[in-house]
C-alpha cells in the first residue's frame, strides 16, 4: 500500500501524534510505502526543533526525524498552519521577517497542495487528530 | 467496497462513537482507538451502540487504560498496530471520527 | 494526472471555538485547483459552520462564513448536510445560508449546492467516495 498520513494534532497534548507515528512504523515494518505524512493545524507543531520533553519520556519530535530518515519518508508541515502557530524555516523567515528559524530535521515547510497530492497519489490516506 | 471506521473519543465525551455506529453500513468495520476504547467495555451504556458491528480495538490503547479484555463486551477482536494496518488495507478506505 | 478521485471533506465541528472549520475550508479551497470529484458533507456540529447571521466583531475574529458561499466559484458543487444532524440541533435548511453554483453547461442557471440528506443516504454517498478529509 502506498499511504499518507495526516496528522492534526501537537505532540504531548493529544495522543494522535504517537498514534500516527505507532501506525506509520508498523506499515514500514510490514513492507508498505508511506507516501507522505502531511502536519496540519497545531500538528505543525511536530515539526519545532526546540522541545525540550522530559528525559523520562518519549521525544516526540526527534522519534520523527528518526524515521524520515531512516525510511527517508516526505514530512511536511503546513505552511498556513505553520504560519499562525510559528514553525519557521529559512524560506519563511526571510519572507515574513522573522529573526529565527526552528523547523526540526526532516521536516520541510509546504502548501495545502501537499495534502491532496497525497490523497490523489496514495492508496489509503489515514487521518490521525481530535 | 468496505470502509474502516476509526473512533479515537470515548462515547461518554463525544458523540464520534454514536455516529459511527450509526451510519456504519454492512460489511464495514470498526476499530476503537486511543480514548475510543472505553466504548468497548460491556459495563458501559456506550457498549449497546457496538450490537450487530464488526469490532476491533487497539490493545496498546487497552493495556495503556488498564482495561484487561475480559472487561470488553462480546466479538470484540484487540489488536496490535501491525493488526491496525492490516485493517487498513484490508478495507477500501478510512473514516476517522475526530 | 490520474482519474479524477472522488474526494470528500467531511465537516463535523462547530466554528470559531475551534480552528478545524475554517482551516478545512482553507483546504477546501486549494484542493480545487487539483481537478478532482470534490464534494463536502456536514453532519453533528459541522451544520453549524454554514448557519446564517455570524457576526464576530465581539469576538475579536474573523468572519469566514462568506467563504463558504463562494464554493460554487471553486466548483465544488455538491454540499450534503445531514437531516438528522439539523433536526438535533433544531435547525432548519432555512436558517443555513443559501449555497449556490452556476452550471455553465446550462446559461449559468442558478444551481442549490446543498443537498438535504438523511444519515442512511449520507453513508451511501461517503460509500461511494475514494478519498475522506476529516478534521
Amino acid at each position: 500500500m502506498k499511504l499518507t498520513i495526516q496528522v492534526n494534532e501537537g505532540p504531548y497534548q493529544h495522543q494522535s501524534a504517537d498514534t500516527a507515528y505507532h501506525f506509520a512504523r508498523a506499515a514500514l515494518e510490514k513492507g508498505h510505502e508511506i507516501f507522505r505524512i502531511f502536519f496540519y493545524h497545531d500538528g505543525v507543531n511536530n515539526g519545532t526543533r526546540l522541545t525540550t520533553p522530559p528525559q523520562d519520556d518519549r521525544n516526540i519530535v526527534n522519534r520523527w526525524s528518526e524515521l524520515a530518515q531512516a525510511h527517508d519518508i516526505d514530512m511536511v508541515l503546513c505552511v498556513a498552519a505553520a504560519q499562525r502557530r510559528g514553525i519557521v524555516d529559512e524560506g519563511e523567515a526571510e519572507r515574513n521577517g522573522k529573526d529565527a528559524t526552528n523547523v526540526a530535521p526532516g521536516f520541510r515547510i509546504s502548501g495545502l497542495g501537499q495534502l491532496i497530492e497525497g490523497g490523489v497519489e496514495s492508496d489509503r490516506l489515514i487521518v490521525f487528530g481530535d | 467496497m468496505a470502509m474502516l471506521h476509526l473512533v479515537n473519543k470515548s462515547p461518554y465525551d463525544t458523540c464520534s462513537l454514536n455516529t459511527a455506529s450509526t451510519i456504519m453500513k454492512s460489511g464495514d468495520q470498526l476499530l476503537l482507538i486511543e480514548d475510543g476504547v472505553y466504548g468497548a467495555i460491556k459495563s458501559g451504556k456506550a457498549a449497546g451502540l457496538l450490537n450487530g458491528l464488526k469490532v476491533f480495538v487497539l490493545g496498546p490503547d487497552l493495556a495503556a487504560r488498564g482495561i484487561s479484555e475480559d472487561k470488553l463486551a462480546n466479538d470484540i477482536d484487540v489488536i496490535d498496530y501491525a493488526g491496525f494496518v492490516d485493517l487498513v488495507e484490508a478495507n477500501d478506505k478510512v473514516q476517522s471520527w475526530l | 494526472m490520474s482519474n479524477a478521485k472522488k474526494m470528500m471533506y467531511i465537516n463535523r465541528k462547530a466554528p470559531y471555538g475551534t480552528i478545524y472549520a475554517w482551516e478545512s475550508l482553507e483546504v477546501v479551497l486549494i484542493g480545487a485547483a487539483f481537478e478532482q470529484d470534490v464534494s463536502m458533507a456536514f453532519m453533528d456540529d459541522g451544520v453549524y459552520q454554514l448557519t446564517k447571521g455570524q457576526d464576530t466583531t465581539g469576538i475579536g475574529m474573523k468572519n469566514f462564513s462568506p467563504t463558504y458561499a463562494a464554493l460554487g466559484d471553486y466548483e465544488v458543487t455538491k454540499i450534503y448536510v445531514e437531516k438528522e444532524s439539523l433536526d438535533e440541533r433544531g435547525l432548519m435548511l432555512d436558517d443555513l445560508q443559501h449555497l449556490v453554483w452556476e452550471d455553465e453547461d446550462e446559461d449559468y442557471a442558478e444551481k442549490d449546492s446543498i443537498h438535504l440528506v438523511s444519515r442512511a443516504e449520507l453513508a451511501d454517498v461517503l460509500a461511494g467516495q475514494d478519498v475522506l478529509f476529516n478534521f
